[in-house]
C-alpha cells in the first residue's frame, strides 16, 4: 500500500494562499471611495447583468472580487444573515462589522479545511448617517484576514498600484462627480486603455436617501458625471 | 463539511423566498405558527377600516387611525397603511398584532427577493405572495385572529393601478375598481360605490377616499373619523408610476374639513 505523501502545514497554506492569489490577480479591481455624501464603488465589469457590487441592507453594501459564482455565493449568504437579522432585532441592529466578521469566519474556515480556497476577496461598506455616525469600511481577503479601511479602499489584481495611487490624490469631502472621476483615474492606473460608462458598474450608499442607501448609477447619469456625455 | 455546507445553500434555499429561509432558520419567528389563545378570553386589538382606490396615474390607499379591544379605543393613532415595496403598499384590517407581523414579514419577502434576484417580483407574484401568508395564519384565524389586508400597488407592466383583496383562506381576489376591509368595509364601500367615477384625478380621487372613511366612522362604531380635537386623521397614500408617496396630512386635514363643512351646511350625509 503506498504511503500518502506528507505535505508540511505550513507548505500547504502557503500553496492555497499563492493559489487564491493567483485567481484574484487575474480579476479585474474594484475601488471605494468615501465622499462627501456617502460611500462610493466603482468597479471595471463590462456586464450589466452579473453584478460585483449589490445591496446587503439598509446601509450597507457589497463588492466582491475574484470568483464570481463564489462571491455570489457570499453574497446571497450576507443577505440572509441581514435580513433575519433585521427582522428578528431591528432594522437598526444590523451592521456591517458583524457581517464582515462573518464573511471573515466563513473564509477562513473554508481556506483551513477545504482543499480549494476560495478565489475571492469581499469587502463590506456601510455608510455613516449624518449625526456624525463614522462610515465603515471592511475588506475581507481569501484566507478570512480582515481588515477596516479609511476613506479609500481597493482589491482584485492591481489593488496594490490603485492603493497607492489613492493614497496620492484621495481628498476629503469630494462632491460625487470628483469621486467618481478619481475612482475611475485609479482603476486605470495600471492599464493604458481608458474606461468608457459601458466598462464600469458603479454604485453609491447615498447618506441622504431615506431608508434604503444604496443605489446603482444608471449609464446616462455616468456618463455625465464622467463627462463624456454626448 | 463546509464543502456541504455551501452546497447546502443551494438545495435548502433553492429560491429567493425570505418566508422559507425564516421558516428554515428561526421557526419561531413565523407568524401564524404559534397556537392562538382562546378566543373571549383575551380580546385582541382590532385595526378597523381601510380601503384602496383605482385612479387615473394608480391607486390611493387609506385607513383610519383607530384601533379597538373590544368596546374600548385601544390606540387613537395607529398606522395601517405600510410601504411593502417603492411600487406597492398593503393596508391591514383584523386582528392588529398578527395583521402588523404580517404586513413587516411580507415588507421584508419583497426586499428579500429584489435584492437576492437583483429585480422586482411583478405585482401578481407580490399578491400571490401575500395570500400564502394569509393562507398561514388560518390556524390562528379559526380562533378569532383574523388578518384580510389590502394589497394594491402599480403594476409597470401593465401601466396602472391595480387592487386585490383576499379573504381569510388566503383566497385572493382581484377588483377593478376600489375596495375597503374591516369593519366599516360595507359603509365605505357603498360611499365608494357611488362616488368612484373613471379617469379621476389625484385630488378627486383622494376627496372619494375620505369621503367614504367619513361615512364609515359615521356608521360604524369601531372605525375613527377625523379627529378635530387631538388633530388625527386618516393616512393616505399614493402609489403611482413614480413610487409610493405619502399625501401631506396638511391636505388631508383641509380636505376632511371641507367634506365636514359642506356636510354641515347642506345636511347631505347627515
Amino acid at each position: 500500500m503506498p504511503l500518502p505523501y506528507y505535505v508540511s502545514p505550513e507548505q500547504m497554506m502557503k500553496d492555497k494562499a499563492e493559489y487564491a492569489r493567483k485567481g484574484i490577480a487575474r480579476g479585474r479591481s474594484i475601488v471605494t471611495l468615501e465622499y462627501g455624501e456617502g460611500i462610493l464603488l466603482v468597479a471595471e465589469n463590462p456586464s450589466t447583468l452579473l453584478h460585483k457590487i449589490s445591496e446587503i441592507y439598509d446601509r450597507i453594501a457589497f463588492a466582491g472580487v475574484g470568483k464570481y459564482n463564489e462571491f455570489e455565493n457570499l453574497r446571497i449568504a450576507g443577505i440572509r444573515h441581514a435580513d433575519v437579522k433585521g427582522y428578528s432585532y431591528s432594522r437598526g441592529d444590523v451592521t456591517a462589522k458583524a457581517l464582515a466578521n462573518a464573511y471573515s469566519q466563513a473564509l477562513g474556515n473554508i481556506f483551513t479545511q477545504d482543499i480549494k480556497p476560495f478565489e475571492v476577496e469581499v469587502l463590506v461598506a456601510e455608510v455613516g448617517d449624518a449625526n456624525g455616525l463614522k462610515s465603515e469600511i471592511y475588506h475581507i481577503l481569501y484566507d478570512g484576514t480582515i481588515e477596516d479601511e479609511r476613506n479609500y479602499a481597493a482589491m482584485g489584481g492591481q489593488a496594490d498600484e490603485i492603493r497607492r495611487f489613492l493614497k496620492d490624490h484621495y481628498r476629503e469631502n469630494m462632491t460625487l462627480n470628483d469621486a467618481v472621476q478619481l475612482g475611475v483615474r485609479a482603476l486605470t492606473v495600471t492599464q493604458n486603455k481608458t474606461l468608457t460608462e459601458r466598462d464600469l458598474e458603479v454604485a453609491v450608499l447615498d447618506r441622504t436617501k431615506a431608508r434604503r442607501k444604496f443605489r446603482r448609477i444608471p449609464l446616462e447619469a455616468l456618463s455625465q458625471l464622467l463627462g463624456t456625455a454626448r | 463539511m463546509n464543502d456541504e455546507r455551501w452546497r447546502s445553500l443551494f438545495s435548502d434555499y433553492s429560491n429567493s423566498s425570505f418566508v422559507d429561509l425564516l421558516r428554515r432558520e428561526s421557526p419561531h419567528l413565523v407568524p401564524g405558527v404559534t397556537p392562538a389563545p382562546t378566543p373571549n378570553v383575551v380580546e385582541p386589538v382590532h385595526g378597523t377600516t381601510v380601503l384602496s382606490v383605482r385612479y387615473r396615474d394608480g391607486v390611493i390607499m387609506a385607513g383610519d387611525r383607530q384601533a379597538t379591544a373590544g368596546y374600548q379605543v385601544a390606540s387613537r393613532r395607529i398606522e395601517k397603511i405600510f410601504k411593502s415595496d417603492e411600487l406597492s403598499g398593503v393596508g391591514i384590517a383584523g386582528a392588529a398584532g398578527p395583521a402588523m407581523e404580517m404586513a413587516k414579514l411580507f415588507q421584508t419577502e419583497l426586499e428579500h427577493y429584489e435584492k437576492v434576484e437583483g429585480e422586482n417580483l411583478s405585482l401578481d407574484g407580490k399578491a400571490n405572495r401575500l395570500s400564502q401568508m394569509i393562507r398561514m395564519n388560518l390556524p390562528a384565524a379559526m380562533q378569532g385572529l383574523v388578518v384580510v389586508p389590502i394589497f394594491a400597488g402599480f403594476d409597470e407592466k401593465a401601466g396602472a393601478g391595480r387592487l386585490f383583496k383576499y379573504d381569510i383562506t388566503g383566497g385572493r381576489y382581484e377588483e377593478t375598481n376600489f375596495d375597503a376591509q374591516g369593519s366599516g368595509s360595507k359603509d365605505a364601500r357603498d360611499s365608494l360605490k357611488k362616488l368612484w367615477k373613471r379617469d379621476m384625478g389625484r385630488d378627486e380621487a383622494l376627496r372619494v377616499a375620505l369621503e367614504a372613511l367619513i361615512d364609515a366612522a359615521d356608521e360604524d362604531v369601531g372605525t375613527g373619523g377625523p379627529d378635530l380635537v387631538r388633530g388625527i386623521f386618516p393616512s393616505v397614500k399614493t402609489i403611482t408610476r413614480s413610487g409610493f408617496g405619502d399625501v401631506p396630512e396638511e391636505e388631508v386635514r383641509r380636505v376632511c374639513e371641507e367634506i365636514l363643512s359642506e356636510r354641515t351646511r347642506t345636511g347631505n350625509g347627515a
